[in-house]
């Protein structure tokens, strides 16, 4: 079948667009680096049409890549149905985000540069999914994790994005730590990090003697899937993030590499099934960001915050979703996520460059008399964020909420409550820039139709999104897994209606009512207008304490202080010695090697002495 | 010519240097054409290796022997495996470059500079060829000079003090490591009768535990103050901020390495019962650790863009010393192949600090910024390896030092953690120094004329980037060269049966018996802490049916018996 076509195109395009870009014309740009993507997601069509049914993971063999000892680990290749809808949102939504991107960037400096990164990102994300073993997805997981760090300071002549992909980068790494302990454990315990081998050793092992080896290795792989997947506690980076330019945000930090994290416990449900308190650790972890992330959106400003904040709040419920065992569930919601969220981010961006850059809801307003195309596809994301009945969004969330419903009923009515404030938010943002009069100061306008179109068909997609029945395509992969009553999904429906009422009455009848409440909960408010102080308390505890001990202790004081100064001490001390010291430097070569054998000479001699005496 | 391989490359370089001496001082242009083509000449001749070369052979390759000093026991003895190929690759190479780089900064004195890097690159190339332990002391201590003068002469601004501080303090790590030596040789001489310094005749030698220990601290004050091991190092920030650029280069790239391969040549098999026992290899290991950490923090403070570099090797030769003392298979082959990578990415960040010093004469890192808008080839080499540094997948780093964590997992879980942690931070001091460099707003009003990389400069990194990205993707060919030698360390690190330090744990004999690759494992038992006993019946049975299999492997407790899984694995 010859995988390893499908990243090897958007490869080329980097390497092209890379190498040779800067002497391109921006339609050449564009040929490579949209064919490359376009030829991707053509041959994936022709993969999975050759490989339909699918029912059987087809693997391919390339070359041993580490061999050492006992180890062996592959440049291997694997299609399954998992990977089959990965493949399908990459290449997909990527391909409509490059088309998006050449409007966008038109105006931009560095368009070569961004279009090969944009590529190069696809080639890691590509290669995460379709490897046979974690060392390989791990390739792709730091892949991704560069690509994003060079694209979120793509703008580099700026401070703040340099901050925020150096940000990224790092807290990501803190991630691997876990992730590459992780394998480590993996590869003490099973000698082999193929996916499938490990499965097989898993399922044939007495699960209770291994209890304990599994939870840590899943826990580790966890850290890992906090870091890439912006949970609790390492979500820092991802608003951050957002330095970005826009088509980035909806590519990387929301529809694709966000979901790497998701992706991965998926893949390695076979050894999640085993570790039941991993799984509760993950779903709590998920409801708990999910809830964390939400309440920071009702206050943000700036428009791609609030998605970001949705993208961190939204992860979260798929790492519910997987926690409480409806892996297809959460697959489900990755995908109908990667429509909406990368439709509000280039509905986003759309607004943006229609106004001049301007980000600040508080500078928008009355936009949709500008810009109907982008009114309306944004409307679809957001109703189907919301889960709006219908929509995409309310298939594949409430597919996780019931499910939950039946591990625990609390997590349930979380959720449920979480995505009320979900749709408040959302479309308190949406309030704030399609109605009421126009606040800035730039002429809107609508964007050109390499920008629309792409809205319009994620907008199909939004909203239809949620027929394509993931859940049963993947039903054969995972556990089977209970959901709860079907009256369940109409009470998480009305409670977002519910909240869309309450953004309308907030935002559009009674203008003014939002600062009153902000004051009547003072406190509160702020706390969580300070995103709960996380980034604060970060840098009290860990980041200027290590940098202070480093400066001060270590450098300054052992190094300088202690051992230098020790021996630089001694030096004095022995002055005379040094007195012999310089004139045996006298800069002469035949000089040094006489003091050399001359030296020798001498040890040998006393040690003749010594040793002859035995 | 065929039979004396290993003796042309050795020499070529003594060779041109003698012919350099010979020039007349003004000629600056011969003499640099001339440096240029002899070492250039000696990277070709050692390619030769490449082909000659029997990955399947065991012992030494391309073996020279001569009687040198009969009196003594001294020979001339050359020979090659598949670590001294790497090693002495990598010299012929970086030494190639490090005389080209030199092409323009050195005016004064020339001669004297490019003689001196000849008769370095002689005395690297013999560290790693002998096998005979005086003719290594001799290579050992040649090296010395020249960098002592490349440092002295040609160095920044406090030079001297930096000079006699490298001088001094490898000088008295030699002489230890002489002493040693000459124990070996006594003790040699006591037990058979004749005073040899033969490598492979001290190899059948059998000390008691205690004396093999004494020897071993001779030997690493020797290996350990060159890697640098903390808390030897402080010479390193010195002689590596003020040497000039080739010499930070061939210091960095090379002159370390010859500790670590000390340690794999001659304390490992020399010296097995001190290599193996429990406290050494702690100790050893906490070494390790601790340069590890404590260089990534002392980067994260650093102002001088050379000296942060000059640090980061203390942390990433930590890692190769760590891959040591794992003892091990992932371990020792992860040491060599991080060796190798910390001579490339390492050799190109100097590279890259000497470029742009000769461009503005400052190596403040806050006199930069936004460098990236005005020189963006250098900027692309320089993040490639930043994170060919920072063990990025795809890139080589991440072989070496993956390989040494897995290495190190086996044997003790914290040691792993610690390592991880040294990669999490040497992701930020290197992300840190590339963005308050490359990145942001170009605000000095000199960095906006700085001109890129010179065709020059480009043909110097190239190389080196190439590398980077071959092993990185496919690292195969090291690991095949690797395979043998690091076979034959293990074997004499198992433990001897009546030695008493051999390992009681019922799952090692067939965990040994079925992969000598592993045997490892076995030492490794006596200083894993809480132990607890695995089912041998399973173990054996699994191992069994799979000893011809080239993967199987008796897993091994690692902290609670709860956490025991019992399984063989075959994979793919």
């Amino acid at each position: 079948m010859n995988l390893w076509l499908i990243p090897l195109f958007p490869l080329l395009g980097f390497l092209i667009n890379g190498i040779w870009g800067r002497r391109f014309s921006k339609a050449l740009v564009n040929l490579f680096a949209v064919g490359s993507v376009v030829a991707s997601f053509a041959y994936v069509l022709w993969v999975l049409s050759a490989l339909y049914p699918l029912t059987t993971a087809h693997t391919e063999t390339y070359f041993t890549w580490i061999h050492s000892g006992s180890l062996q680990i592959g440049f291997d290749l694997t299609v399954d149905r998992l990977t089959a809808i990965m493949l399908l949102i990459i290449t997909g939504v990527g391909l409509l985000i490059h088309i998006y991107s050449a409007g966008y960037m038109e105006h931009e400096g560095g368009y070569h540069r961004f279009f090969s990164f944009l590529n190069l990102f696809m080639f890691f994300m590509l290669l995460l999914v379709l490897a046979s073993n974690f060392l390989l997805l791990f390739v792709g997981w730091e892949g991704v994790g560069l690509c994003s760090y060079l694209l979120i300071g793509f703008y580099f002549g700026e401070d703040f994005a340099n901050n925020a992909g150096t940000k990224a980068f790092v807290v990501n790494r803190i991630g691997d730590f876990g992730f590459l302990l992780g394998m480590l454990l993996i590869v003490v315990h099973f000698g082999t990090l193929d996916f499938a081998t490990i499965a097989s050793a898993v399922a044939s092992m007495p699960v209770e003697a291994s209890a304990g080896v599994l939870t840590a290795i899943t826990l580790l792989l966890f850290v890992g899937a906090t870091g890439k997947s912006a949970q609790i506690p390492l979500f820092v980076w991802l608003p951050d993030a957002m330095a970005g330019p826009t088509p980035v945000s909806a590519l990387i930090h929301a529809a694709t590499m966000v979901t790497a994290g998701v992706y991965m416990i998926a893949r390695a449900a076979f050894l999640y099934g085993h570790t039941p308190i991993t799984l509760h650790v993950v779903a709590l972890i998920g409801l708990f960001t999910a809830v964390m992330a939400a309440t920071i959106g009702m206050t943000q400003n700036d428009i791609k915050r609030v998605y970001a904040y949705s993208t961190v709040s939204q992860l979260g419920y798929m790492f519910l979703g997987i926690g409480v065992g409806a892996y297809s569930d959460g697959i489900f919601h990755v995908m109908t996520h990667a429509f909406f969220k990368a439709l509000l981010f280039l509905g986003a961006g759309s607004i943006i460059h229609g106004i001049g850059g301007e980000q600040d809801l508080r500078h928008m307003g009355g936009l949709r008399k500008y810009m109907p195309i982008t009114f309306i596809t944004l409307l679809a994301a957001s109703l189907a964020i919301s889960g709006f009945p219908g929509f995409s969004g309310f298939f594949s969330k409430d597919a996780i909420l019931s499910a939950a419903y039946d591990y625990a009923p609390w997590m349930y009515w979380v959720g449920v409550i979480t995505a009320g404030i979900t749709a408040f938010y959302v479309f308190r943002a949406f309030f704030l820039a399609f109605f009421g009069d126009y606040r800035g100061h730039h002429h809107p306008h609508e964007s050109p139709w390499v920008m629309t179109l792409p809205l319009i068909v994620l907008a199909v997609f939004s909203v239809g999104g949620g027929f394509l029945n993931v859940p049963n395509w993947l039903a054969p992969m995972f556990p089977n897994v209970e959901h709860g009553s079907p009256l369940l999904m109409w009470i998480s429906a009305a409670v977002s209606i519910l909240g869309i009422v309450i953004a309308y009455y907030i935002y559009i009848l009674k203008p003014g009512t939002a600062e009153s409440i902000a004051a009547a909960t003072g406190p509160v408010y702020k706390l969580i207008d300070h995103k709960y102080y996380v980034d604060e308390i970060y840098g009290a505890l860990i980041v200027r304490p290590v940098e202070a001990f480093s400066r001060t202790v270590l450098w300054k004081g052992a190094d300088i202080a202690a051992i230098d100064g020790g021996v630089d001490g001694l030096g004095h001390r022995l002055r005379g010695i040094g007195a012999i010291f310089r004139q045996m430097q006298s800069g002469s070569i035949r000089n040094y090697a006489t003091w050399v054998v001359l030296g020798s000479l001498l040890v040998l001699f006393v040690l003749g002495l010594a040793g002859g005496g035995r | 010519m065929t039979s004396h391989l290993l003796s042309s490359i050795l020499f070529l370089p003594l060779a041109g240097m003698l012919v350099l001496l010979a020039m007349p001082s003004e000629n600056r242009k011969l003499i640099r054409g001339w440096a240029n083509a002899v070492s250039i000449a000696t990277f070709l001749l050692s390619l030769c290796l490449i082909i000659r070369f029997d990955i399947n052979a065991g012992g030494y390759q391309f073996m020279e022997r001569a009687q040198w000093i009969p009196s003594i026991g001294a020979q001339y003895l050359l020979g090659m495996d598949g670590i001294s190929l790497l090693m002495v690759l990598l010299t012929t190479l970086i030494s190639a470059i490090a005389v080209l780089c030199s092409w323009r900064s050195i005016t004064d004195r020339s001669k004297l500079f490019y003689s001196m890097i000849l008769l370095l690159e002689t005395g690297v190339l013999g560290v790693f060829l002998s096998l005979d332990l005086f003719l290594f002391y001799l290579f050992w201590d040649v090296v010395l000079i020249p960098m002592y003068f490349l440092i002295g002469i040609y160095g920044g601004e406090r030079r001297g003090y930096a000079a006699i501080k490298f001088f001094l303090y490898t000088l008295l790590g030699s002489l230890f490591m002489l002493l040693g030596f000459l124990a070996l040789y006594f003790q040699y001489a006591a037990q058979y009768g004749v005073y040899t310094f033969e490598l492979q005749k001290l190899l059948t030698l059998n000390l008691p535990a205690g004396t093999e220990e004494w020897i071993f601290f001779a030997l690493f004050l020797g290996f350990a103050v060159k890697i640098p091991m903390f808390p030897l190092h402080t010479w390193l920030p010195d002689a590596h901020t003020e040497a000039p650029t080739a010499g930070s280069v061939l210091l960095a790239s090379l002159l370390l390495k010859m500790g670590t391969y000390g340690f794999l040549r001659f304390s490992l098999p020399l010296l097995p019962k001190a290599s193996t026992q429990t406290w050494i290899v702690q100790l050893m290991v906490a070494l390790s650790l601790i340069a590890i950490i404590y260089g990534a923090l002392v980067c994260l403070t650093q102002r001088d863009w050379k000296r942060l570099v000059a640090y980061s090797s203390v942390s990433h030769m930590g890692f190769c010393t760590l891959g040591i003392f794992a003892l091990n298979a992932k371990g020792l082959t992860g040491s060599v192949i991080q060796q190798v990578n910390h001579g490339i990415t390492t050799g190109l960040l100097f590279l890259l600090v000497g470029f742009i010093y000769e461009r503005r004469h400052t190596r403040e890192i806050s006199e930069f910024g936004g460098v990236a808008q005005v020189m963006p080839f250098y900027a692309t080499v320089f993040a490639i390896t930043v994170f060919a540094s920072a063990g990025l997948p795809l890139l080589n780093g991440f072989i070496g030092e993956f390989t040494i964590l897995s290495g190190a997992f086996q044997v003790n879980l914290w040691w792993a953690v610690v390592g991880v942690i040294g990669l999490i931070l040497g992701a930020a001091y290197l992300l840190w120094l590339f963005q308050r460099t490359m990145l942001g707003p170009l605000k000095q009003e000199e960095n906006k004329s700085l001109r890129d990389l010179f065709p020059r400069e480009r043909l110097l990194v190239l190389p080196l980037v190439f590398l980077a990205f071959a092993i990185g993707i496919y690292p195969r060919p090291l690991f095949a060269v690797l395979e043998k030698p690091v076979q034959n360390i293990l074997m004499r690190l198992a433990p001897d049966p009546r030695s008493g330090i051999a390992d009681s744990s019922p799952a090692t004999p067939p965990g040994r018996n079925v992969s000598t690759q592993e045997t490892v494992a076995s030492p490794s038992a006596c200083w894993r802490p809480a132990l607890a006993p695995t089912t041998p019946a399973l173990t054996q049975g699994a191992g069994s049916k799979l000893s011809a299999g080239r993967k199987n492997r008796a897993p091994r407790l690692l902290y609670r018996s709860t956490f025991l899984s019992l399984i063989q694995v075959e994979a793919r």
